[in-house]
């Protein structure tokens, strides 16, 4: 094939960052993004397969080669339609998707060579649409069907704007006073803009969805009053809002947060610009972050840039670590200390019930369990001190009880996750469909906007079928 | 925005507040609370709700001018409006037909004791109150408390109304001639504590918590109290609990989180860079 001849550029295009020495100390975006000539470049990496396996590795089936082709011939605003055709919230999804598990993992220029930067291209196209100011809104004709989306995470918003597309007069009911979930609360500036989640939630609501931030469903209206009150159908995209603890002696002193809350200070209330704004945050000078997922990463780096030296720790090894390996990379670029093969098991502090230290009990790897994962083995014996001023668990999340618990009727499973059919979304109760982290427990935002689109086309044939 | 329809100094720095909210009028109940922030660069904070008025569409808030957001509150007018406002939060109090409540209110916390002392008088309980302040001048809702009641009592730290005492000694006295099924008691912590020593175990004791919030919601566990030796959200667990059964050292220990941070915050002068403290509302 003529394809496979030409002469491959071996490594993707570099992407700028911002120099580690300088970015460890602002909140600033790490990644700066393509410009056009490097996307064009990489864009002809792509060798245009024919059967598109990275397509498949797509949980929204983005026509990945025909984007990419658009930006190859600078057609860049018939790319950014093509992706917008699957994904409504590209700009987003360009920068925190786990591409190098999803699409780059199938891409055939992988398997020699390093992918083509799909995440990167989808970035860049998402950025240059938003420089232009081009974001244009489709004309929709009303169809007079109403449906409520509980939740503005990726899951929520998705499904709203599939449905506002599709003409239903669609409510958004928010509990916290900006939409975006994770993406606002949890997912720290230097990582995603909030202008940019600001951004694509406009155009969202350009479509004519009407978000209502606080209002916190159970409280304010239950499932069963939004049926009643003439809504068709209602999603439940509330995500896995619930922070765990450890139940370890110590863990309720001051200095120790969860990472919903450090973060949440952090990103929503900005209390890195306290006294600005007036929400506190304190770190002190040594922080230990427990976990090694995303959120452990967000946390510990969020902490250096408060100026704190920031510890993370985790049970097993860097191999078996959760977080997107970028992620893990520009946490040790930053300087994060990583202490592998550890766990605290008691938390320290002094009279005034300020943290001062933290106990680690030393772990050792042992056979591969049901998962795969080999499970760490405590080392009898073998337990050490560090003094920290601040300990962020980061050790993961639960669903959030409110909505299961105002709405007798809605089945969940035994750790509290709504339980919801995996292609559609539907629930136990007619009209009400679920998915995104409530129904999954903490996944990725990509497979949360995926549960939303498929929901979105089965509430829309509910509400056709059900005329 | 959430338009404050009504503004009432009831006592020095303490001030009541109105605010236009129909949907959440409709839905509060005793011994919940909203949440508000008034501008963007604003913290989220916990008020319990005073009174609610579904026909007007308003909650009542009263809150005394202790820190940066209440003295910032303070300022604010009748007819200003509030950047965000958001309830009804955590559970509401437990409403039954006891037989003889004891409903203490101590400070501000009187506020919060009425609807409780109200609902409970209307489902046939007989409801004998103890309100307390520093001094006479502090003593807020003598009156509406007074209607809700069978027996009010007055104490005052000094005496310069009713009883010269706590509210906790008063109680001690009741506890003494009367047969008493449930106590509620609201108000600073240290008065909360003092009644749940006095009063027995036997008697549920209801107090209402107020540590440190976030959301609200349940989603950062900011405001971790510990009852019956369990970790619980105050937000969504209470915020009313057994009083006997919480750690309260626990609960003086963690109001003081940040106490640097709000000195510092209070310090922060106007007029100073970015600063946008005593701005007026032009909404
Ligand atoms: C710190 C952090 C970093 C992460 N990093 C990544 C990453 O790099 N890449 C990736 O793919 N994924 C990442 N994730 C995971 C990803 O963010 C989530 O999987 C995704 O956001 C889930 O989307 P959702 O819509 O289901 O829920 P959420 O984003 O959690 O949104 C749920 C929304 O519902 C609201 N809500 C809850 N209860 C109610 C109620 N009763 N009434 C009204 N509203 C309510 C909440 O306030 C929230 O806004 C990260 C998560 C965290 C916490
Ligand atoms: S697999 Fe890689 S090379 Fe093939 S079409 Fe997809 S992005 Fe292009
Ligand atoms: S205030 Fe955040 S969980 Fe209670």
């Amino acid at each position: 094939m003529s394809q496979e001849k030409r002469k491959i550029i071996p490594k993707k295009q570099p992407m700028p960052y911002q120099d580690p020495g300088v970015r460890c100390s602002n909140f600033e975006e790490v990644a700066l993004g393509y410009s056009e000539e490097t996307a064009v470049l990489e864009a002809n990496r792509c060798i245009q397969c024919k059967n598109s396996p990275c397509i498949d590795g797509c949980p929204v089936g983005i026509d990945i080669p025909a984007f990419i082709k658009m930006i190859a011939e600078r057609d860049f605003a018939g790319a950014i339609s093509k992706i917008k055709e699957k994904n409504y919230l590209p700009a987003i999804c360009g920068r925190v998707c786990p591409q190098e598990s999803q699409c780059e993992n199938k891409c055939t220029i992988g398997k020699k060579n390093e992918p083509v930067a799909i995440g990167r291209l989808e970035r860049f196209i998402a950025d240059w649409e938003m420089a232009q100011g081009l974001e244009s809104t489709p004309d929709i004709t009303p169809n007079g069907k109403k449906v409520a989306i509980v939740g503005s995470g990726p899951s929520g918003l998705t499904t709203a704007a599939c449905l506002g597309l599709k003409g239903y007069q669609v409510t958004v009911f928010e509990a916290l006073h900006v939409a975006g979930g994770v993406l606002i609360y949890g997912i720290p500036e230097f990582r995603l803009p909030k202008k940019i989640v600001a951004r694509e939630i406009e155009n969202i609501s350009k479509l004519g969805v009407d978000i209502r931030v606080n209002a916190v469903v159970g409280k304010l209206n239950s499932i069963d009053e939004l049926l009643e009150q003439g809504y068709d159908a209602v999603y439940i995209g509330t995500g896995a809002g619930l922070p765990y603890f450890m139940n370890i002696p110590g863990e309720n002193l001051n200095g120790v947060y969860s990472a919903n809350e450090f973060l949440t200070r952090n990103n929503l209330m900005k209390a890195y610009k306290f006294p600005d704004y007036l929400t506190p945050i304190r770190v002190g000078d040594r922080v230990a972050v427990i976990g090694g997922g995303n959120v452990a990463m967000d946390s510990a780096r969020t902490a250096l840039r408060l100026g704190a030296e920031s510890n993370i720790i985790y049970r097993r090894t860097i191999k078996e670590m959760p977080a997107r390996y970028e992620e893990i990379e520009h946490a040790m670029e930053e300087g994060v200390q990583f202490e592998y093969l550890a766990s605290p098991i008691e938390i320290k502090g002094n009279t005034e019930g300020r943290v001062t230290s933290i106990i680690c009990q030393k772990y050792e790897l042992g056979d591969p369990d049901e998962s795969g994962r080999r499970s760490p083995i405590p080392i009898p014996g073998e337990v050490f001190e560090i003094p920290v001023d601040t300990v962020i668990m980061a050790i993961g999340q639960g669903p959030n009880p409110l909505v299961p618990q105002t709405t007798p009727d809605l089945k969940i499973n035994k750790w509290g996750n709504i339980m919801a059919d995996a292609e559609t979304g539907a629930t136990s109760m007619k009209g009400v469909y679920a998915g995104g982290d409530v129904v999954t427990g903490a996944a990725t935002v990509i497979l949360a906007m995926g549960a939303g689109k498929s929901a979105a086309q089965a509430i829309d044939e509910y509400l056709q079928g059900a005329k | 925005m959430f338009k404050i329809v009504l503004k009432e100094e009831l006592a020095p720095k303490i001030k009541l507040f109105k605010v236009l909210a129909p949907e959440i009028a409709r839905k509060a109940r005793p011994g919940q609370f909203i949440i508000l922030r008034i501008d963007e660069e604003g913290e989220r904070i916990p008020l319990t709700i005073a009174d609610f008025d579904v026909d007007a569409g308003t909650i009542t808030i009263i809150f005394q001018e202790v820190g940066k957001t209440t003295d910032l509150l303070g300022f604010m007018e009748q007819g200003d409006s509030l950047l965000d406002f958001v309830g009804p939060l955590g559970m509401e109090s437990e409403i039954e037909n006891y037989g003889t409540v004891v409903c203490i209110g101590g400070g501000v916390g009187v506020a919060p004791v009425f609807p409780i002392a109200r609902a409970l008088k209307e489902a046939g309980n007989t409801v004998i109150s103890i309100i307390g302040a520093r001094n006479a001048e502090l003593l807020i809702w003598k009156q509406e408390m007074n209607q809700i009641s069978s027996k009010l009592h007055v104490a005052t730290d000094d005496g310069s109304a009713g009883l010269k005492g706590f509210v906790s000694d008063v109680l001690a006295e009741i506890l003494d001639s009367t047969q008493v099924d449930r106590i509620i008691a609201i108000g600073p912590v240290p008065m909360m504590e003092a009644v749940c020593k006095v009063a027995p175990g036997s008697i549920t004791t209801m107090v209402s918590l107020n540590p440190i919030m976030v959301d609200g919601t349940g989603m950062c566990g900011a405001c971790r109290v510990e009852v019956n030796r369990q970790t619980k959200f105050a937000c969504v667990d209470g915020p009313e609990f057994d009083g006997h059964l919480v750690n309260w050292e626990l609960v003086k220990m963690r109001a003081k989180m940040f106490i640097k941070e709000e000195k510092e915050a209070l310090s922060h002068r106007c007029g100073e860079g970015e600063c946008q403290c005593h701005r007026k509302n032009e909404k």
